[in-house]
Formats: C-alpha cells, sequence, structure tokens
C-alpha cells in the first residue's frame, strides 16, 4: 500500500473520529435550542409575579414554579446529605478496611445496586418504605420528601462510592505509609490523611451523586406524593413535594401543544437542564483543577 | 376511559377482524384535541366538549357530535378502619379544599386529613373540582388545597388509601378495589346517604355521577356507525358493566 493510500485512509479515520465527536456537542446544543425555541414564549406569556408565585395549577392559569424548584431541591439536598456518609463510608471500608476476598464480593455488588431500574425502586417504595415511613416517623402520610431523598439516596450510592473509591485508591501509598511511620493509628490515618488528600474525588463524586438525583423522575413521582407546596417549615422534609421532574412526566402527556402550559412545562425542562449542566461543567473543572496539581491524575 | 376503550376494542375485534381499531390514551383533552385536528375518528372523553374546543373543531371544519355511551360514578375512599361512614358534598368540598384538615371535625378519629386525588390533567381530577370541590357552581373559583397529594394513577391512590387510615380520597368507581372502604355522599345536609351502586347511578340518587361520551367528526357513517352501535348494544354494555362503569339501561 502507497503512502498516498496511507495518508488518506489517516486522514479519513480521523475526520469521522473528530464528527463523532463534535456531534456529542452538537446534540447537547440542539437539545437546549429546541428546549429554548419551546419554553422561551414562557416569558412573555406569564407575568414573572405568576411564574415565580407559589401556587401551581396549570388548569386554572395557576404557573407558580417555587413549589416545584424547591421541591426539586429539597428532595436532592436530602438524598445528598443521606448518600454521602453511608456512601464514604462504604468507599473507605472497601478500600482501606474490607479483606481481599471480601472486597471482590462487594464491589460487583455495587454495580448490581446501580442496575435496578428506577421505577422498580419507585414502587417499592411507594408500597413497602413508605407506610414504614408513616409509622415510623409518625407523620400524616409516608410519601414525603424523605422518602424521595431515600430511594435517591439509594439510587445515587453506587455512583458516589465508586468515585470516592477510585479517589481513595488514588492516594499515594507514600502517604499512608509516612503517617503510620509517624505513629498514626490506623483511623487517624484515614481520617486525617487519606480522605484530605482524596478530597476533590470526594467533592467529584457528591456533584455526580447531586446531578444524578436532580434528574430522577419515577421513584420521585410515586413517593413523593406530588402536593405542589412551598416546603416552608422546619419539618418540610417530613410532608409531601412536587418535583419539577415529576411535573414535566405527569403533564406533557396530556397538555395542548402549543398552550401556554406546554411552553412552561419546556421552561422547567430548561431550568433543569442548565442546572444539571452547571454541575456537570463545575464537576470538569474540579477534575481538570485536581489533574493539574496532582501532576496528570485524574482522580483523587 | 382507556380501558374501557381497549376492552371494547378487543371484544368488536374478535367479531370483525376486518376492522382496524387503534386505541391510544391521554385522557379527555388529548382525545378531544385529536378529533379537532382530525386525526382520530372516534374521541372517548369522561366530560363534555368545552365552548372553546367546539369553536375550534368547527373553525377546523369538523363538527363534533356527542354520543352518550356509559355512566360513571364517582366513589370516595377511605382507609377501612376509618370509622366515618358517610359525608355531605358541603363537607367534602371543606375536606379537599383544605378547610377541614382533622377527622374529628367530621365525625372520626383525632386523626389528620390525608387528601388523595387524581393529576390535573385527568377528566375525573376536572369533574370533582367542577362537581364537588365547588359544589357544581359555575362561578366558584375554589381550588383542591395545595396540600392534595396528585397520584399519577389509580393503583397510587389505591396503595395509600389501603394502608393509611388518615387517607381520604376518589376515583371512577371501577378502580375501586375490595380493599378500601367506600363512603355514603348526600348531597347536603338533611339529604339521604346513598353509597355509590350501578342502580344508585343509574336512578340518580347518587350525586356524583357523571356520563362518559364519545364523540365522532360529523354523524358517523359506515364501519364508525356500526361499532358505535354495538358499543351503546347489549354486548358494549355488558363490557361497561364488567369493567365496573354504570351501563346504559
Amino acid at each position: 500500500m502507497n503512502r498516498l493510500n496511507v495518508r488518506w485512509r489517516e486522514f479519513v479515520i480521523e475526520t469521522l473520529i473528530r464528527l463523532s465527536g463534535f456531534s456529542a456537542i452538537l446534540f447537547v446544543v440542539l437539545v437546549f435550542l429546541f428546549l429554548l425555541k419551546e419554553g422561551a414564549p414562557t416569558f412573555w406569556q406569564i407575568s414573572p409575579g405568576n411564574l415565580f408565585g407559589q401556587r401551581w395549577y396549570p388548569n386554572e392559569g395557576l404557573f407558580g414554579t417555587w413549589p416545584l424548584i424547591l421541591g426539586s431541591l429539597l428532595v436532592t439536598a436530602g438524598a445528598v446529605v443521606i448518600a454521602l456518609p453511608l456512601g464514604l463510608a462504604t468507599a473507605v471500608f472497601i478500600r482501606e478496611l474490607a479483606p481481599d476476598w471480601l472486597r471482590e464480593i462487594l464491589k460487583p455488588l455495587i454495580e448490581v445496586l446501580a442496575g435496578i431500574p428506577s421505577v422498580v425502586l419507585g414502587f417499592l417504595g411507594m408500597v413497602a418504605v413508605a407506610p414504614l415511613v408513616r409509622q415510623v416517623l409518625n407523620v400524616p402520610t409516608g410519601l414525603t420528601a424523605f422518602t424521595g431523598a431515600l430511594m435517591l439516596a439509594y439510587m445515587s450510592l453506587p455512583t458516589i462510592i465508586s468515585v470516592a473509591e477510585d479517589a481513595i485508591d488514588a492516594v499515594p501509598k507514600s502517604y499512608r505509609d509516612g503517617a503510620l511511620a509517624l505513629g498514626a493509628t490506623h483511623w487517624q490515618t484515614i481520617w486525617r490523611v487519606v480522605l484530605p488528600a482524596a478530597r476533590s474525588g470526594v467533592i467529584i463524586a457528591v456533584m455526580l451523586g447531586i446531578g444524578r438525583a436532580i434528574g430522577e423522575t419515577m421513584a420521585v413521582m410515586m413517593v413523593t406524593g406530588n402536593a405542589a407546596r412551598v416546603p416552608h417549615e422546619w419539618n418540610a422534609l417530613f410532608l409531601p413535594v412536587r418535583t419539577m421532574t415529576a411535573t414535566i412526566a405527569a403533564e406533557m402527556g396530556e397538555v395542548a401543544q402549543g398552550s401556554t402550559h406546554y411552553h412552561v412545562l419546556f421552561a422547567v425542562g430548561i431550568l433543569l437542564f442548565v442546572v444539571t449542566f452547571l454541575i456537570n461543567a463545575a464537576t470538569s473543572v474540579v477534575i481538570i483543577r485536581s489533574g493539574e496539581r496532582r501532576g496528570g491524575r485524574l482522580m483523587g | 376511559m382507556v380501558n374501557l376503550a381497549l376492552a371494547w376494542a378487543e371484544a368488536y375485534g374478535r367479531l370483525h377482524p376486518e376492522v382496524q381499531i387503534a386505541v391510544t390514551g391521554g385522557g379527555s383533552g388529548t382525545g378531544i384535541a385529536a378529533l379537532i385536528n382530525g386525526t382520530v375518528d372516534m374521541a372517548n372523553a369522561s366530560r363534555p366538549i368545552k365552548a372553546e374546543e367546539r369553536a375550534q373543531a368547527e373553525a377546523n371544519g369538523i363538527v363534533p357530535v356527542e354520543h352518550v355511551v356509559a355512566g360513571d360514578a364517582i366513589a370516595i375512599v377511605v382507609h377501612p378502619s376509618n370509622p366515618v361512614h358517610g359525608l355531605t358534598i358541603p363537607q367534602l368540598a371543606a375536606i379537599f379544599s383544605g378547610k377541614i384538615t382533622n377527622w374529628r371535625q367530621v365525625g372520626g378519629e383525632d386523626r389528620p386529613v390525608v387528601l388523595l386525588s387524581r393529576e390535573s390533567n385527568s377528566g375525573t381530577h376536572v369533574f370533582f373540582l367542577e362537581e364537588v370541590v365547588r359544589q357544581g357552581r359555575k362561578d366558584d373559583k375554589t381550588l383542591f388545597s395545595p396540600d392534595t397529594l396528585l397520584m399519577p394513577s389509580s393503583e397510587g391512590i389505591s396503595a395509600e388509601v389501603r394502608q393509611n387510615p388518615n387517607a381520604i380520597g376518589y376515583d371512577g368507581l371501577g378502580y375501586v378495589t375490595p380493599d378500601q372502604k367506600v363512603l355514603a355522599v348526600a348531597s347536603a345536609e338533611g339529604q339521604p346517604y346513598v353509597l355509590p351502586t350501578v342502580e344508585t347511578v343509574k336512578d340518580g340518587s347518587y350525586p356524583i355521577a357523571r356520563e362518559l361520551y364519545i364523540y365522532t367528526a360529523g354523524e358517523p357513517q359506515g364501519a364508525i356507525r356500526e361499532y358505535l352501535d354495538w358499543i351503546v348494544g347489549p354486548e358494549g354494555q355488558a363490557i361497561v358493566r364488567e369493567l365496573g362503569f354504570v351501563p346504559l339501561r
């Protein structure tokens, strides 16, 4: 095969790969433009007072999105608060404390955890967890933000565990050896040397967990009660909420194309897109910066 | 009505395999919108067509013709251990709009009231809002309480009602399962309390009842006419009764 042929082949392959890479960016941009096109009419069809009001009831022209935004935030925050300590502890256990044979069992099991469909978890939550929450916490109903946060924590856990585990693994052995040589106990080494060194990886794990939680639809739709109320009490975590994702899922199917309700749902979609995009962008920044600091390691 | 439409289509398809019937769900609003756009021949609706929808249809050159095909009752359901046996419409209006928040205010135990409802795009939800929460008054602007739990399906309502003693919900009679308690309803204080059954809906004594419709574009012809005749005939109505709705005769 002569050199011209080879150069031509190389050029074609490189171009194809480059196109594939750019197409990913193109898809994201196209999705965002479509959301913008369908959601933009919201801003001149509805007054800001209505759009940021406290009552969401589209049938009567009430498009207050505050209950939905706060509902999503509450459930996501709850999920992270539950999943972070649990995930971190599991990651530490797997990397630092578990014997090899146990590690080999736990790691695939956690991957299995990630494979359970969210609608199955939602159904389990509705039928088994919600009654338990109602009885144990003595609240009027078990369909609460807390139940949603529990199911979301369960779903974010595999992501948080994997990433945190990689971060802990990436801490150089010399750090641990140095600490032990200075007379630190195993736990002191973990808590005061390894974890701080793995800090950026843990931050990445949290952000990926948040990204997963805020976009979850089916599970929260089945267990949070979908009551569009603004969570203003101190115990709002144990009362029903309605998330942005559940609202879009429940209402988009029946909305008339081109109606105001249709545009508002797309506007909520834009908000979700932007929030998820910002979280992912921030995560990428943390990854890149931590990579530079460590001279090229991707995590930790 | 999608369960009913599917059952009808399936049974009719067995008798007349040459007729192709495609059924899609999506709610009364979706069906009527499709009729207006000319993409369907028949639109099932659990509420009457609105004036603005009719105007839109006529602007498109389509005249919607209404056919009553079945009856339906909205049952009020509570947990089996709930001591309350009946409620009046004004009491139900106060409960579902959030004015009554404890069961002891209507003669029950000292428990908070947990409200369960269908999603706001459901014909059942709209019907309940107009006939019960607003007590049939056209200019009433009362809304459901913001604390109402909007469940995505009837199973969601059933799952909560059957295990939560604080719960009260509503749904079409055909969706009530035996492990829920159905309340008797009186149209006002002093009126008799009536349980929803096929008989009480037919003789009009149960206050929360409605008709189910099929809308066609113009007077039905040919295969559509035959299908509609079959639906209101004995075989179609037997299916209505089987699914828990109220047959015409």
